[in-house]
């Protein structure tokens, strides 16, 4: 039976994807900017993140007046605390895109330290954990949203990479190098910030569909 | 510790089958609500325990229905014990048309003659397990019919407890109430739980989600699922209870 607040569910669920949306775009707008060194797409980036805050508080009153006029329940109810953490994983997500528009405005007027090398595989992985976690959500597809979870490791040991060279290579033998090889270490972390917060969507999926908790229990995996 | 077991109960009106196959197990001192829709067998299953269903004529039933171990169903069970062990409240009250005090020690006197000054103690505890004495101390000679109907409701629960049941069966007890009433009837029944095992048939679900430990879905004469309440409705695991709790049902 077709109910009027399945209608009501549909917009929550078109406006959670216009967030993912816009904060795909983020990330892919930061790392471009950090690629081709450029200013101006780094600072529209920065310019634009207030419309992604706005749709996250829209989206969290969505839920909470749905949550007041509805009381759902079983598998409305999950999708909506879903909706409310994914929003909040999704801002953040836009935030640290934001943070690596930042760093990118303090390192391009400066000479490239080095050539990047693990810092785009770190943001290759990174933006594949996001677009995977949000697909996973739009087709509640729990296989893979599993292959997210797993990959989070991936996206661990090429921050460490990055961080060993920056720190043994360059910070520890010249210390004059730091103000440049600070922006790329953040970059790094913040990059893999945005990995977890992928992971948190993809396990937040795992909860949704199946009523199952691996969130902290990645044991229960299988 | 389970306080009402049933195994393989069955029951029919005449032909018509109301109950398939019941098999459940009620936790002593839990409340335990049944949801279900309009005829699914609900009311029927809590008449079970009480045998008010024999008085319905072409009533008859198969299985086993145990509280504290002995078979409830069996041709030597005293009616008049088994209704004063398990007490039942209706959807209306339905106090008698006597004055309070006479309401409460009307079942006590049936069950154990006792002097006046006993009588007098037990009203007092009754009520004050409903929370309505210090409303009702100095007019307990007034016609029950005269209180409110959230009173009325406290009374006839009253009533059952001066006969010192170990279960109550309430019977969408609430549907009458408005919504402050209501929570009262939910705070009193939460209180009540530490004494009593109770079992409660409501429609309301948000009502059996607040006040229950275990639920049960019945559909069309079966129990469909019986878990924990926050189970139920975070997670059911039947297909049809998830229908249901979330109106897709119908």
């Amino acid at each position: 039976m077709e109910r009027h607040f399945d209608a009501e569910l549909k917009e929550l669920h078109k406006e959670i994807l216009n967030l993912g949306a816009l904060a795909e775009e983020a990330i892919f707008k930061s790392i471009e900017a950090l690629k081709n060194r450029d200013k101006a797409a780094a600072q529209g980036v920065v310019d634009t993140d207030n419309r992604i805050d706005e749709l996250e508080l829209a989206v969290d009153e969505r839920c909470i007046d749905l949550i007041a006029r509805y009381q759902p329940l079983a598998s409305d109810l999950r999708f909506i605390t879903t909706g409310m953490k994914l929003n909040a994983e999704l801002e953040r997500i836009a935030d640290l895109a934001v943070d690596i528009c930042q760093r990118v405005l303090e390192l391009v007027d400066k000479p490239l330290l080095k050539p990047l090398i693990d810092i785009p595989k770190l943001s290759a992985v990174a933006q594949k954990m996001v677009h995977d976690a949000i697909d996973s959500f739009i087709k509640k597809d729990v296989d893979l949203a599993k292959k997210v979870i797993l990959s989070d490791s991936e996206a661990d040991q090429l921050r460490n990479l990055v961080q060993e060279e920056l720190v043994n290579d360059y910070m520890a033998r010249d210390s004059s190098t730091a103000s440049r090889a600070m922006p790329l270490l953040l970059i790094a972390r913040h990059l893999e910030r945005i990995c977890d917060h992928a992971t948190n969507i993809a396990e937040d999926v795992v909860y949704m569909v199946e009523a199952k908790v691996v969130k902290h229990h990645r044991q229960d995996l299988d | 510790m389970a306080k009402i077991i049933t195994k393989n109960l069955n029951l029919w009106y005449g032909d018509f089958q109301a109950l398939k196959d019941i098999n459940s197990s009620f936790e002593d001192k839990k409340i335990t609500a049944i949801i279900g829709p309009s005829g699914c067998g609900k009311s029927t299953l809590l008449r079970v325990f009480d045998r008010m269903n024999d008085l319905i004529e072409g009533v008859h039933t198969k299985g086993e229905v145990f509280i504290d171990d002995e078979n409830i169903l069996g041709a030597n069970t005293d009616l008049v014990l088994l209704r004063k062990k398990v007490g039942m409240v209706f959807q209306r009250p339905n106090p008698f048309p006597f004055s309070i005090y006479e309401n409460i020690v009307f079942g006590v006197k049936i069950h154990n003659p006792i002097n006046r000054y006993e009588l007098d103690e037990i009203v007092e505890q009754s009520l004050k397990s409903v929370l309505l004495w210090d409303d009702l101390k100095d007019r307990l000679s007034d016609s029950a019919l005269d209180l409110s109907l959230e009173q009325k409701q406290k009374l006839c629960i009253a009533r059952l407890i001066a006969v010192k049941p170990d279960i109550l069966l309430m019977d969408e007890p609430c549907s009458a109430l408005d919504p402050q009433a209501t929570q009262r009837i939910e705070e009193l029944m939460r209180e009540l739980k530490n004494n009593y095992t109770i079992i409660i048939v409501t429609h309301n679900m948000q009502q059996a989600a607040r006040v229950s430990d275990d639920t049960g879905f019945m559909l069309l004469g079966e129990l469909i699922e019986f878990a924990k309440t926050e189970d139920i409705f975070t997670k059911p695991k039947d297909k049809r209870t998830e229908d249901y709790i979330t109106g897709r049902y119908g």
